[in-house]
């Protein structure tokens, strides 16, 4: 009996302020968090919206993908940027016809020297060589060709914003100089001149490519 | 390169003051903030009923480090495991799996952050909150807890007590993780991460296609995962998706709560040795140091240590960095220009640049979390990252890395001292046979754990299946593995297929024995030291607070790395670079 009570003043401690603990960091902590940024930065807590007429058409932060000719294309995903479409029977499927597998992250995680990247990085670059008959393949920019660690990389690098131009302008009407007006107002330079890589937002220049062409209405 | 430079040299300037502030709360000084702090910290005791100012010797220290650690993994097991019953679960996920829930709450308990779950599928907003924030919480506090016993026993405080678990646990959590952790997480949803508990987001494009973007409490962890250095992901895809990561300022931000307090500690143990110095210059004879302004600001022991831990992170990050320039050999051969670097599995934002330093600080601060794919690094890119798990004294996270690296320092002192024919002492304490037993047996444990792990994955069937890259680089990534489970790191060659039986209990021995086997053991040396009288300093001491001690410092970590590992590392990384650009 004596040994028990001891037991039990020994270890209990380690449960009481297991509990305690729990509800502080766990809860307490998380949902303060909660109500001071739905309090000071709504629009960035619940996902950095964009909207177009007043509906949501994406993320800021979030890549898409893009088929149609006049929009700007992003980088390879392995999860497809989760992006999906509802075929006829009802069903889930990417936009390439595979099945929807869910909301998911990530990349192939193919090592450099695994063959299945170099396959693929050379059908890319014959598919992109097809769609622009006028670029050399030496100057495809590299990340347009290789796949992002997320899968929902939202950029590009202005090199590879640049060389999709000409056949956007093609596609959809729009001259080159009011393109290349959209392109700068979605491009981001290096944090203080110094930090990070220059960016173009993709999704960023479809909105503005939409509206210039009157789609949005 | 000018924005390595930059980078680092910022993180110079932030890790003083933080490292000063740490030191009050580890040595139990006053600060400026303790008229608040006191009151809460007193609540918690009396709700929690903890004698804080009941002193524990090292066996009490470690044993209720162990039992409160093990009542934390039984609840959160429990919430795991019904979370599809409890509230908190818009987006409707199941329970999950036994061997998968086992190796869960092991990984976060251990501050590895190993994760053989992704996010998005496997977990509800409350397990996220209240199991994985929690223990990111309580995690790095138990290391932290039991990095300032083992100064303290080693820098002489007192001669039985390691000072109190429960306050410590209690009074890291409160006057350093929350505070930083509120602020921090704030300047994170500025940025564009979000923090809510609505379910995920589906919109209607611009092309009428569906998108589903992730949501959720994603800020409140995303900071103490690297605060704490623990380095679990909201997101399969963890720092490197842009909703944990969206902007190259929530990169640096990540990046340097993760370097600040491992860093910090070394400082906290700089001054708290100087401290002890001058308590025994009363009853010894020692000479009085001029101090310059690195040893006032690092205090002259931690700045030797320090010095040794930061050569060999800028030795890794120089290779890594230069590896990941050269591009690959393989896309260049079908006529992709490498001359951005190696992109593949990294993002724009953050070019070659800020991924190699990320991978470098993540590993060397054994965090964990990626803002690149890993699996994806060029070989000898890859290479670094193992070799600093390997290593795990590169400032290492929670407290831990420092713990390791003085025992290489013990080690180094014996070296020397054999070399020179003397009893060799290190901060005024002789070294003896018992000490060094303990400490060659720690020493010994990490590379034990890795290479007889990845023995068996490689002669098994069921560790074999997990390999999806071929040749050289499936062993690289059961090897990755292992290193990233025996020294509580977390970050993974993520293409290994680890949601199986066999892949959930080997890495969660060998979470588990890293992490505990180490704790006790480096704890049980400081309880030796500590009951032995101090000695004097004469001319033949071997002076442990010079460059020179730094240098032989990291030469011993490199020979010891080199005679454990390097056959393994042959086979993998090394060979698989001699056949890329062969």
């Amino acid at each position: 009996m004596e040994h028990c009570k001891n037991f039990l003043k020994f270890i209990r401690p380690a449960f009481t302020i297991t509990l305690v603990l729990m509800l502080i960091c766990g809860l307490g902590y998380p949902l303060l968090m909660n109500g001071l940024s739905g309090v000071i930065f709504p629009d960035q807590a619940n996902g950095s919206l964009v909207t177009v007429a007043g509906k949501p058409v994406g993320s800021e932060h979030v890549g898409q993908e893009f088929t149609a000719d006049y929009f700007m294309k992003g980088r390879p995903s392995a999860v497809h940027y989760n992006t999906y479409t509802v075929n006829q029977d009802g069903k889930e499927v990417y936009l390439d016809g595979s099945e929807f597998a869910g909301l998911a992250s990530g990349s192939s995680n193919y090592d450099p020297s695994n063959p299945a990247l170099a396959e693929r990085v050379k059908t890319d670059i014959a598919a992109f060589l097809a769609a622009h008959p006028d670029v050399k393949p030496e100057d495809i920019p590299t990340d347009l060709m290789t796949a992002s660690g997320s899968g929902l990389d939202p950029h590009i690098s202005p090199d590879s914003a640049a060389i999709q131009l000409p056949k956007i302008a093609d596609a959809s009407g729009l001259s080159t100089e009011v393109l290349e007006q959209i392109v700068e107002d979605n491009t981001t330079g290096k944090l203080l001149g110094i930090f990070g890589e220059e960016t173009v937002n993709v999704l960023g220049v479809n909105v503005g490519i939409a509206e210039a062409m009157g789609l949005t209405q | 390169m000018l924005q390595l430079v930059v980078s680092l040299t910022i993180y110079l300037v932030m890790v003083i003051p933080v490292g000063a502030y740490l030191y009050h709360i580890m040595a139990g000084k006053r600060t400026f903030a303790d008229p608040v702090f006191d009151r809460i910290d007193r609540v918690i005791y009396k709700v929690g009923g903890i004698h804080a100012e009941k002193q524990m010797d090292w066996k009490q220290y470690a044993g209720a480090l162990i039992l409160t650690n093990g009542v934390m993994m039984i609840l959160s097991y429990l919430v795991l495991r019904l979370q599809n019953l409890l509230f908190f679960n818009p987006n409707g996920i199941g329970a999950m799996a036994p061997d998968l829930s086992f190796n869960t709450i092991i990984s976060f308990m251990t501050n590895t952050n190993l994760q053989h779950y992704a996010g998005e599928s496997g977990l509800s907003y409350l397990s996220q909150m209240l199991v994985i924030t929690f223990m990111m919480f309580v995690s790095a506090a138990s290391g932290y807890a039991a990095c300032a016993a083992f100064i303290r026993g080693l820098t002489g405080q007192s001669k039985t007590s390691l000072g109190n678990f429960y306050a410590d646990l209690v009074r890291i959590t409160t006057r350093i993780l929350i505070p930083f952790s509120i602020v921090g997480g704030l300047l994170l949803v500025w940025q564009g991460v979000p923090q809510n508990l609505s379910g995920n987001i589906v919109v209607d494009t611009l092309e009428g296609t569906k998108q589903v973007i992730a949501s959720g409490p994603v800020a409140a962890l995303e900071i103490i995962k690297h605060l704490g250095t623990n380095g679990g992901g909201f997101l399969g895809a963890n720092s490197a998706t842009p909703i944990e990561n969206p902007t190259v300022l929530t990169n640096l931000i990540e990046m340097y709560s993760m370097m600040l307090l491992p860093g910090a500690c070394v400082i906290a143990f700089g001054k708290m040795a100087r401290d002890g110095r001058s308590r025994r210059m009363a009853d010894n004879a020692l000479p009085v140091h001029r101090e310059g302004l690195t040893a006032k600001l690092l205090g002259r022991e931690g700045r030797s240590i320090f010095l040794a831990m930061s050569i060999l992170f800028v030795i890794g990050l120089g290779l890594c960095y230069w590896a990941e320039c050269q591009g690959n050999p393989a896309l260049a051969a079908v006529g992709l220009n490498q001359s951005m670097g190696s992109m593949e599995g990294k993002e724009m934002r953050f070019g070659v640049t800020l991924s190699s330093l990320f991978t470098t600080v993540t590993t060397s601060f054994t965090t964990g979390t990626v803002n690149n794919m890993h699996d994806t690094l060029t070989p000898l890119g890859g290479l670094v990252p193992m070799l600093h798990m390997m290593l795990n004294v590169v400032f290492g996270g929670k407290g831990v890395g420092l713990m390791n690296m003085i025992l290489y320092a013990i080690l180094a002192v014996f070296i020397c001292g054999l070399m020179v024919g003397r009893t060799p002492e290190y901060l005024g304490k002789k070294i003896e046979g018992r000490e060094m037993k303990l400490t060659a047996l720690c020493i010994i444990i990490h590379p034990l754990l890795i290479l007889v792990f990845s023995a068996l994955a490689i002669g098994t069937t069921a560790g074999q299946a997990g390999i999806t890259n071929g040749g050289f680089h499936g062993l690289s990534q059961i090897l990755y593995e292992f290193a990233s489970s025996a020294a509580n790191n977390g970050s993974g060659f993520e293409g290994l297929a680890d949601n199986t039986l066999f892949w959930n209990i080997t890495t969660g021995l060998a979470m588990f024995f890293g992490r505990y086997l180490s704790i006790v053991i480096q704890l049980a040396i400081v309880g030796s030291l500590m009951k032995k009288r101090s000695v004097n300093e004469s001319a033949g001491t071997l002076q442990t607070s010079t460059v020179s001690f730094a240098v032989i410092l990291v030469f011993v970590v490199y020979i010891f790395a080199a005679l454990t590992f390097f056959p393994a590392l042959a086979l993998g990384p090394i060979a698989e670079h001699l056949t890329l650009w062969g």
